[in-house]
């Protein structure tokens, strides 16, 4: 996945290197290899575990025993339904809206701006500023934007482009519009980084072979765009399906808005019913693995880092 | 009106772009500006200008405190990662080794995992094992999301390394350890920094992950959550400031200055 476009090192890869075979290697890898084992596979398997637990007869809240309680998972399904299908309806929802944002950028930043080295650097950089200002305070800044109270509804309101006594915040609309925003530098990098070794040349020939405008950019433009695009969609729609703070009631949210991540979060930080918290995180996994393992199969494990 | 429509469709991208750009610091400049905001509990309403908040940031109960934490703890997290991410990264390059493909899938898979996953995972285990939730579980917690950006941040950098300047050290009957510590890893720096800092800035801003294995433990993002509820203070906003402009400042003064060497090089070569 371009990950490597948020390194930006921006380093031709040297002549490919024999790789030996040592001992080395092994002590190389081992330590971090473990690592990932013990904080990222066991926990998975945790989760997995704790999603078939039942509650510990006659005991306190958050008390549960291992056991092959499968009923869990109807349960969650049956109760959370609306929130799991509507984390992926906003999820998908800001994927298409920060794709539509994002390309237009992209095409500018790697195209347009191929000529002006630093004056590309400069505007890379403004893609990933909102990045450096805290990710909970910059949603709370369009929410106060966004609020009964402020210039641009009360003028919305004024105008009568809103009917009397709507809000903006709380809706599906704001939340949509907070994941839009928080993840766009998730599409816009990696689609510039794909317009960027764009050669024009292709471009053109679509114009000598008498191709429209709209035609070369749909048969040429955006298949060269492809990989960029692939990578974007998924590194938007992965966080925005798991995310709990734009829908969050004290954020962009309201009660009507709930996704996945707030219930997984209410479950299992207030609630304490950890088999119902870790169920749903299970759900969210595997429907978030049916597109990546489509990704990895595609694109061949060598490229995925 | 036609000369008009061409020049609209000759810097329509220009206009179009200057306005997202505008968007999207929409937020940064209402955070910034509202730092200097003369409130009193809850920083909603513009009050007046003043430097107040800046001048006794420390003031506000607990902002301080947390701001530390979530340093102490990105630090921490970003020595161990970035230690652990360059090791394999190494590996990855230089060495054949069985199961690559398994050891390639586990790197990628954390970074394609939603937080709340990870974070509820973690939060699992620890329950299940029976860890207090504290600083000690976030450093953990936090290393183990960095691991895999560190690797690919890193790995590029050594591609990009010509294997023949390590030859020459070799040739120079310098023995392995000293190719590594005066070719190799100098070599590598830049590549390495670019990581740790890449690991800071993920673990600073991290809040899902953090929500679910920090207990009583509060870092910055946790903060301003639970603030969230009842009215952040203007003192969070002057955190917050502070930190955009120092990383602003550090990224572009990085790219004048490698614009500046290349224009250079290009004018000696």
């Amino acid at each position: 996945m371009a990950f490597g476009a948020f390194a930006s090192t921006a380093t031709a890869p040297a002549e490919p290197v024999v790789r030996r075979r040592s001992r080395v290697a092994l002590w190389l890898l081992l330590p971090g290899i473990l690592y990932l084992a013990l904080f990222f596979l066991a926990p998975l398997l945790s989760l997995v575990i704790t999603s078939f637990q039942a509650p510990v007869e006659f005991g306190d809240i958050g008390q549960y025993q291992t056991a092959f309680k499968w009923e869990n998972y109807t349960t969650v399904i049956g109760t959370y339904g609306p929130h799991i299908v509507r984390s992926f309806v906003f999820a998908a929802t800001a994927t298409v809206a920060a794709l539509l944002f994002s390309f237009p950028l992209a095409y500018f930043i790697g195209v347009k701006l191929r000529r002006f080295p630093l004056l590309q650097a400069l505007a890379l950089t403004l893609v990933i500023a909102p990045f450096f200002i805290s990710f909970l305070l910059r949603t709370l800044a369009w929410k106060q934007l966004l609020s009964d109270e402020s210039w641009l509804v009360s003028s919305l309101h004024g105008l009568q482009l809103l009917p009397p006594g709507a809000h903006v915040t709380g809706t599906a609309f704001s939340v949509i519009f907070g994941l839009t925003y928080n993840f766009i530098p998730f599409m816009t990098l990696p689609i510039y980084a794909s317009l960027e070794r764009l050669d024009l040349r292709y471009v053109e020939a679509g114009g000598d072979l008498y191709a429209s405008p709209a035609s070369t950019f749909l048969r040429v433009t955006v298949p060269l765009a492809a990989p960029g695009i692939i990578s974007g969609a998924l590194l938007t729609f992965i966080p925005a399906a798991g995310d709990y703070i734009n829908a969050s009631r004290d954020f962009l949210g309201s009660t009507d808005t709930a996704m996945i991540g707030n219930v997984i979060e209410a479950n299992f930080l207030v609630l304490q019913n950890y088999p119902a918290a870790a169920a749903l995180s299970l759900i969210l996994m595997v429907a978030i693995l049916i597109p990546v393992s489509v990704y990895v199969v595609r694109s061949g494990t060598d490229d995925l880092l | 009106m036609n000369s008009f429509s061409r020049w609209f469709g000759r810097y329509a991208l220009w206009i179009y772009s200057v306005l997202a750009f505008a968007f999207l610091l929409v937020p940064i400049v209402y955070t910034i500006v509202f730092s200097f905001n003369d409130s009193r509990r809850s920083n909603i309403v513009w009050r007046g200008f003043t430097l107040d908040n800046w001048t006794s940031v420390c003031e506000s109960q607990g902002v301080c405190e947390a701001f530390g934490n979530s340093v102490l703890v990105g630090v921490a997290a970003t020595l161990i990662a970035t230690t652990l991410g360059t090791m394999i990264a190494i590996a990855l390059v230089r060495f054949r080794f069985p199961f690559r493909n398994s050891t390639t899938l586990l790197l990628f898979l954390p970074m394609a995992t939603p937080e709340v996953v990870l974070g509820a995972g973690l939060a699992a285990e620890f329950l299940t094992a029976g860890v207090q939730k504290g600083i000690g579980t976030v450093i953990l917690a936090h290393t183990m999301f960095c691991i895999s950006f560190v690797v690919v941040t890193v790995r590029a950098r050594v591609a990009s390394l010509d294997p023949a300047l390590e030859e020459a050290g070799r040739d120079l009957y310098a023995s392995p350890a000293q190719v590594f510590l005066r070719v190799t890893f100098p070599l590598l720096l830049p590549g390495i920094v670019a990581a740790a800092l890449l690991s800071f800035a993920l673990s600073f801003d991290d809040f899902i992950i953090t929500n679910f294995n920090s207990g009583s433990f509060v870092t910055f993002p946790k903060y301003v959550y639970t603030a969230a509820a009842r009215g952040i203070p203007a003192e969070a906003n002057v955190i917050a400031s502070a930190v955009f402009i120092i990383a602003i400042v550090f990224v572009v003064t990085s790219q004048v200055s490698a614009a500046a060497r290349r224009k250079r090089l290009a004018r000696q070569g």
